[in-house]
């Protein structure tokens, strides 16, 4: 089974409509993943049902016992995350937005005032789709620890429905923790990028973190026709640092339309289903991904 | 005035929202753009020539083996396992380090100190007399982007207004952005998915207790489900950006939409008052 | 030497376990006797992080020379090198007991 991510440094440019669109196209069924677990959004355009869903467990977090608290303020100075707090009735209290779980206030309170606990920050889930199972998560908004959430999902997804020759991976936006969580051990990135000043500078970001992981990667060059003079940019980016193009997209209204009612643009005739057909045709190709 | 742009969805536009209000506020007043997309930071693209102002580092533990016990306090204490005492060495992993100090705290003979690890840096950069403009730039094969959107925030501290713009998704550097800020704008686009990320953002600004308006951009005239959240959530709408090539041109290549196109000047400085208003509770 | 399998269960009949960091035991043998000697309850097996360093840490203070699991995480597997654990995967074995038993007869691929 090939592993494959799509990816484009910066948000917007059309990850999600290309992986859509080629779960859509694939002949067979394939092991989906939505690994943009703050901004998950590859079901809206996927058929799913039979959702089911299991807590994430993130970082811990800690609490303070007031009746044992004796307002030293000791564990405010050691915190490093401004997570202590004094209110105005002289009451220390933790920011569960800003405590990342490290125990060091436990540690250096001298009357045991301090509890570390586990606390749910979202939700790991497994649907079923026309075009093969689709994992997915549910960052609580105000959560931290998205790295590890991606990795649960990437898990769970491996550990369900190996026979299937692909499992194709909707990236986070960025280069940070998700990223690097979204594309470790993936054997090929399609980058997906559009012809502007900041997709561009995303993208030599996110080229140099494929290199220092190895991966194959394959270009997607989305709304070309917006701006031709920075598409043949792209071109020659792409030339340069020997990425295959393996599709152009043109800008297509049809892609929000579609959206709109819930679907892939795949299921459209219209030019950028034709594209990412084309696309899809040229990367199972080069993964060898049986058709 | 802190005032953050954010979205949830990447791509909505937040950017050129930032860098076109903070063009509009500069015209009347000193005003400091700071991006704090630390890890696809692009507002230099729109005011290149800032200069380094310096790396961005964190703290993390420097085992001095002489000292040394292998004791095994400092991984029994690591809620992350940064830090693990093997058979004759300590080993530490840095991509799991939190730079919370307990390492340091738990060790019984002092043998760990800290040392400064570099993760990016901050960029600093005046394109007008009135305009200040600070990013904070993520290291290519780093992962503490809040680190570094924090760095940027200090290194923008002052008491006029301040435009932030903000990274993508609800997680910890969007948390990191919000922290403090007096105002949120939640730049958004009319497509299930634009609101679906609406939604979450709109709820991460309420739990932290952030007053927050909507700009809808890329707008077909087809808003209908946004503007009923809006109204639902009591979110005002302070600007509509139709969907328009044009402006996609202009953005494309780096110019900013106000001094390339006067008519938006005033929608933008608009923006700006309808977005004081909101932060003193009167929209 | 210390021989540790990762396991579903307490006892030789256990299903071993694929995860190392989150396994909920291990089974630790004595390779000189065939005996077991130990069976170690995983108190980090449901810590939110770190879990796989966390673990080996607790390994190597309990003296262990040579695990045998399913798969070990990049962090584990770090930890496991630098240690100098030799680490196997147990493969196609049913049981802890069988487990142990591939190993003596050297059957099983080393992956760390």
């Amino acid at each position: 089974m090939k592993t494959i991510a799509v990816m484009s440094g910066k948000g917007g440019t059309g990850k999600t409509m290309v992986a859509a669109g080629f779960s859509v196209f694939s002949d067979e069924k394939l092991l989906l993943a939505d690994c943009d677990v703050d901004a998950a959004n590859l079901s809206l355009l996927l058929e799913t049902s039979n959702t089911e869903c299991r807590p994430f467990m993130g970082l811990e977090c800690a609490a303070i016992d007031q009746t044992k608290c004796v307002g030293c303020g000791i564990c405010q100075v050691y915190c490093r995350f401004s997570a202590i707090s004094q209110g105005d009735d002289g009451i220390f209290c933790i920011n569960p937005l800003k405590c990342e779980g490290c125990g060091v206030c436990s540690l250096v309170c001298r009357e045991g005032a301090v509890v570390i606990s586990e606390r749910q920050s979202g939700e790991v889930c497994r649907s079923d789709t026309p075009h093969g199972p689709l994992f997915h998560a549910e960052l609580f908004p105000g959560s931290g620890t998205s790295g590890r959430l991606v990795f649960e999902v990437k898990k769970d997804a491996l550990n369900d429905e190996p026979n299937v020759p692909a499992f194709l991976i909707d990236g986070p936006p960025g280069i940070g923790c998700p990223v690097i969580s979204a594309i470790s051990g993936v054997d090929a990135v399609v980058l997906v990028t559009e012809p502007g000043i900041s997709a561009l500078h995303d993208l030599r970001r996110l080229v140099t973190i494929c290199r220092q992981f190895g991966v194959q990667m394959f270009l997607v060059l989305n709304k070309a026709d917006l701006d031709e003079e920075r598409a043949e940019y792209v071109r020659r980016y792409c030339a340069d640092e020997k990425i295959e193009i393996i599709g152009t997209i043109p800008f297509d209204p049809a892609v929000i339309e579609a959206a709109r009612r819930g679907e892939s643009v795949a299921g459209m005739d219209t030019p950028a289903a034709e594209s990412l057909k084309k696309s899809w045709k040229a990367l199972s190709a080069a993964m060898g991904i049986s058709q | 005035m802190k005032i953050v742009v954010a979205s949830g969805k990447g791509g909505t536009g937040k950017t050129m929202v930032s860098v076109n209000l903070a063009w509009a506020v500069s015209q009347s007043q000193e005003t400091h753009l700071i991006d704090c997309d630390a890890e696809e930071p692009n507002v230099h693209l729109f005011y290149p020539g800032g200069k380094d102002e310096g790396p961005v580092t964190v703290k993390v533990p420097e085992v001095d083996s002489e000292k040394c016990t292998l004791c095994g306090a400092c991984g029994e204490f690591c809620r992350y396992g940064a830090i693990s005492v093997l058979t004759e060495s300590v080993m530490f992993q840095a991509h799991l380090c939190h730079s919370c100090g307990g390492c340091m705290l738990s060790c019984p003979v002092d043998a760990i100190t800290e040392v400064p690890r570099r993760i990016g840096m901050i960029t600093r950069g005046e394109p007008t007399p009135t305009l200040t403009v600070i990013s904070g730039i993520l290291d290519e094969g780093e992962i503490a982007a809040p680190a570094v959107i924090k760095a940027a925030k200090e290194a923008g501290e002052w008491d006029g207004v301040s435009v932030l713009d903000g990274p993508p998704g609800t997680a910890c550097p969007v948390i990191e952005t919000m922290e403090g800020a007096d105002v949120c704008i939640l730049v958004t686009e009319s497509t299930p998915s634009g609101l679906a990320d609406l939604r979450r953002a709109a709820r991460l600004t309420e739990a932290f207790g952030i007053p927050a308006g909507v700009v809808i951009n890329r707008s077909d005239n087809e808003d209908s489900s946004t503007l009923a959240f809006c109204a639902e959530e009591g979110l005002p709408v302070l600007l509509t950006i139709p969907f328009d090539r044009e402006i996609a041109a202009i953005q494309n290549r780096g110019a900013i939409l106000c001094s390339e196109k006067e008519e938006w000047i005033e929608a933008f400085t608009q923006l700006y008052e309808d977005t004081v208003a909101i932060a003193g509770g009167i929209l | 030497m210390k021989i540790c399998i990762t396991s579903k269960g307490d006892s030789p009949e256990s299903v071993p376990e694929n995860r190392f960091g989150r396994t909920p035991f291990f089974v630790v043998y004595n390779d000189e006797t065939g005996e077991i000697i130990e069976v170690i309850n995983n108190t980090s097996a449901n810590d939110a992080s770190g879990v796989g360093p966390k673990v080996v840490q607790m390994l190597v203070s309990k003296g262990v020379n040579v695990v045998v699991t399913g798969q070990v995480g990049g962090n584990a597997n770090k930890g496991l090198e630098v240690a100098g654990i030799p680490t196997y995967a147990f493969g196609e074995a049913k049981t802890v007991a069988e487990a142990y038993a591939a190993y003596k007869a050297g059957t099983l691929t080393r992956i760390v």
